[in-house]
């Protein structure tokens, strides 16, 4: 790390939204050559932070140096053509276009006016060099995993002479493996003096990279520390503002024995449910009140079994029988008629409809039970909207909000609310704390335990493996687009044995762990 | 900042506010050049005048615009609804025409059912096209937007049809409590829109399938039942408009009838503040928008420009609608009438308004 001037400084940055304080006089400093890691929950004022940053937003007030001098950007792309480029969360690259037309599109080099595409694809291929990326540079992008495309984004925000890079929670879709490679590309770029924003919610990758960490609250700056003055529990503790004993509630609980949650009719009875080129049959029995998780790794194909459980995507074998009869399900609709109900983990997509106000968000999926002809009354739905408000902390309180104005987890909230609305007597919940903050997180699994004391069933989906053990009863394990095993959550079982059998006869796996 | 201020950016805010405004400066624009353009003067019991003329020339572009907010908030469009109006009013007419007594009550019902009825079978046939089969909208509805000429065509037999029927010209001539009955239908089809989509849950429902289809159907709606009744209620729109139309005239005319009024309702929605993208929905902005886009017409006329440029005229207005609503385009040009960005008054100012809403 250089103690030389900053290469940014924000000084008392605010900015408010309707109904929103985001950030409230925040100051921020980023040196030349440091990995800097911006901590805190959802809705701290992170996005918003780098957002005002890159000129997305206008500052309400504050300042923005970049190398000394005053900016403010009007847009992304102007703060690109600075020295500030930005990798977000979500790849927002063309996956129809090639690797090397999306590193330079919008910028490509020209010759009279016509693109030279010799001339894209040599730099293209250079930049990916030096990132030591192998890749054909004139196959479509969507050939290529998540992740490659992750760094194919870095590649296109480096190649603009990038003073500062910033990276919003890139590594949320990533393996391990992958993780590993982003780190050592993170360093290299660290090295060469570029300053890089690195924003995530894995603590565990704060202390493998970054050099110093800025942690908010509330949109309010809390402190900077170097990293390795500040210890992991410390950060927690600062980035909640209060101490954590929420995770060992859970733990202390008493979990009751899995023979006799199992005892009876199962709720959900499936056998060799599967679809072709998405999952292999599978059979699986999910008792009320019994939370099973499904573990494995990214790709094995944990969301295609939630998903056909669901109706999402249509069998093309296989029964699913509920309360022991056979059921007949094929789409989300008569699902939920069968109490199912599945929040995705691709929130954006397939959770939240943006324009749409929280209200309206949460009680979606009841009224398209009831039809269009039967509508809520609006008394009952300030109620319920009132209650989940209040009982998952969604902030802000305002259900008249539109949706797209809360942050992630509150999103996530909202679509839980959305569910638990319906009484559903199944809960599929995909990765339903990924990319929200511990707070939220602790929230969202006690409410898992909660819900299955009540006597509801849950389909636990989380590619954290720690998560899975400490709220199941049972965990089934995905691999390769296989159930390959069914483990009794009792003492016996821990996370290695859990990884072991993700891994079993792939030593391939086993090298990465 | 002052209680006014703050009072006045909340009319400005508005999303009605620059619709009304447009519409506001295009009538004082007409009263300055022709001063008695806003009279109105009771004769024979009915009120006459320039802005009752737009009033129920508007009814028929408004009744399609009815139908076409709906389509447009399911993220689908439908270019169809001048054929259905020229079908409608074809086989109303011609119906009419056959019969021995054409001023009977009985005749003009059983055409208008008749009429009503085959808009009902090519809404569905739109509705089946996009929502079962799957075929864009755009595509979908252009079939029956070219092919509908011909099935007007095929209905009138190639000729203008002309009838002479009193109860039938009364829907696009008559009057009722001083006021064209045209309008009034026109309100009525508004009001039962409005019933229609907002003391039932449809509204949301078609606004929650235009703003993300798959999030849609992942909570459990029947989307392809709700785009589908979106476009057979598109179709109903055009048919009263088509009947309208042809009423104006006492003649039913397959090629002209409803010729372009497509483009017309897809601007009124537009006008609005419904965004071509599908999502949320502004019955009232529509009207406004449909009621703006007749104005504009009737001041072409009344401002004696040639017919030939007419339609450049209005092009050039209608964009500087649509970019006068756009907040980008306000904001950049706000921007740069002040100058420089860190003009020390606005940024402070605009984080006090900001701040004045509770949290």
């Amino acid at each position: 790390m250089t103690e030389s001037r900053p290469v940014l400084t924000m000084t008392g940055i605010s900015k408010s939204f309707p109904g929103v304080r985001a950030l409230q006089h925040v100051d921020f400093r980023l040196f030349p050559g440091e990995v800097h890691a911006l901590m805190g929950e959802n809705g701290a004022g992170k996005s918003t932070l780098i957002k005002v940053l890159t000129g997305v937003y206008d500052t309400d007030e504050g300042t923005v140096t970049l190398a000394g001098e005053t900016v403010s950007f009007a847009g992304p792309m102007q703060a690109t053509a600075a020295g500030v480029s930005t990798v977000y969360q979500e790849v927002n690259l063309c996956t129809n276009l090639s690797v090397a037309e999306n590193i330079f599109i919008g910028r490509e080099p020209r010759r009279l006016g016509a693109v030279r595409w010799g001339e894209v694809r040599r730099r293209a291929r250079e930049l990916l060099a030096r990132l030591e990326l192998d890749l054909d540079v004139s196959a479509p992008l969507g050939s290529y995993s998540l992740a490659v495309q992750q760094m194919v984004a870095i590649a296109r925000a480096i190649d603009v002479r990038a003073r500062v890079l910033i990276l919003d929670e890139p590594t949320s879709s990533l393996d391990a493996g992958e993780v590993a490679q982003l780190f050592r590309i993170m360093r290299q770029l660290r090295d060469e003096g570029i300053a890089i924003l690195f924003v995530t919610h894995f603590l565990d990758q704060v202390y493998a990279v970054a050099d110093r960490i800025t942690v908010l609250r509330n949109g309010q700056l809390v402190g900077e520390y170097p990293s390795a003055d500040l210890p992991q529990l410390t950060l927690v503790e600062k980035m909640i503002g209060k101490e954590l004993e929420v995770l060992e509630d859970i733990e202390e609980q008493p979990r009751r024995e899995i023979a006799t949650l199992e005892e009876g009719t199962p709720l959900v009875g499936v056998s060799k449910l599967g679809r072709s080129g998405a999952v292999e049959p599978f059979s699986l029995t999910i008792h009320a009140g019994e939370v099973v998780g499904l573990a494995g790794l990214l790709g094995s194909g944990r969301t295609e079994v939630a998903r056909l459980l669901f109706g999402a995507d249509r069998p093309d074998r296989g029964e699913v029988a509920v309360d022991g009869r056979p059921s007949g399900l094929r789409t989300p609709a008569q699902a939920i008629g069968h109490g199912i109900g599945f929040c995705s983990e691709n929130r954006r997509a397939e959770g939240i409809v943006a324009d749409l106000s929280v209200r309206e968000n949460m009680i979606l999926a009841m009224q398209a039970a009831r039809g269009w002809l039967r509508p809520i009354p609006r008394r009952r739905q300030d109620e319920l909207v009132e209650r989940y408000v209040k009982a998952l902390q969604i902030r802000p309180a305002d259900p008249e909000v539109p949706v797209r104005n809360l942050s992630g987890g509150n999103q996530q909230k909202v679509l839980l609310a959305r569910w638990l609305i319906t009484e559903p007597r199944l809960l599929i919940l995909d990765e339903p704390t990924r990319g929200i903050d511990i707070g939220a997180k602790t929230e969202i699994q006690k409410l898992v335990a909660q819900l299955s004391d009540g006597g509801m069933a849950v389909l636990f989906i989380s590619a954290e493996l720690e998560e899975v053990l400490r709220l199941s009863h049972k965990v089934a394990v995905m691999r390769d687009r296989r159930m390959v095993a069914q483990l009794a959550n009792d003492d016996s079982l821990d996370a290695d044995r859990v990884m072991q059998t993700i891994a079993s006869g792939s030593p391939r796996e086993e090298a990465k762990r | 900042m002052t209680d006014t201020g703050s009072r006045w950016r909340a009319v400005t805010g508005h999303r009605l506010f620059w619709p009304v405004a447009v519409l506001v400066v295009m009538l004082a624009a007409n009263t300055i050049y022709r001063p008695g353009f806003l009279s109105v003067e009771v004769n024979d019991g009915h009120l006459y005048g320039t802005p009752i003329d737009i009033l129920r020339l508007s009814a028929p572009l408004i009744l399609v615009a009815l139908g076409m907010t709906v389509v447009i908030s399911t993220g689908g469009i439908d270019l169809s609804v001048g054929s259905v109006c020229a079908i409608s009013g074809a086989l109303a007419c011609s119906y009419i025409s056959q019969q021995p007594d054409q001023n009977s009550l009985a005749v003009v019902f059983t055409a208008l059912a008749l009429g009503f009825g085959i808009a009902l079978v090519l809404g569905a046939w739109n509705g089946v096209l996009v929502a079962v089969i799957g075929i864009q909208p755009i595509i979908a509805t252009l079939i029956l937007m070219v092919a509908g000429r011909g099935l007007a065509q095929l209905i009138t037999e190639g000729q203008i049809i002309t009838i002479n029927s009193e109860p039938y010209r009364a829907i696009g001539l008559g009057h009722v409590l001083t006021l064209p009955l045209a309008v009034f239908i026109a309100l009525a089809a508004a009001l039962l829109v409005a019933a229609f989509t907002r003391r039932t849950a449809l509204g949301m429902i078609i606004e929650s399938v235009g703003g993300n289809s798959v999030a849609s159907r992942l909570a459990g709606i029947r989307s392809g039942r709700v785009v589908f009744l979106a476009y057979v209620l598109s179709a109903a729109c055009a048919a009263v408009a088509g009947f309208m139309i042809t009423a104006n005239v006492s003649s039913a005319d397959g090629n002209a009838a409803g010729l372009w009024i497509e483009l017309d309702a897809i601007l009124a929605v537009v006008i609005g503040g419904t965004a071509l993208a599908g999502g949320r929905f502004y019955l009232s902005g529509t009207i406004l928008g449909a009621l703006i886009i007749q104005t504009l017409t009737t001041s072409v006329y009344a401002m004696n420009i040639s017919p030939q440029t007419s339609l450049l005229f209005k092009a050039v207005v209608v964009i500087a609608v649509c970019l006068i609503q756009a907040p980008a385009f306000r904001a950049r040009l706000t921007r740069r009438r002040r100058g420089t960005p860190t003009n020390p008054t606005s940024p402070p100012s605009q984080a006090r308004q900001k701040e004045e809403v509770p949290a």
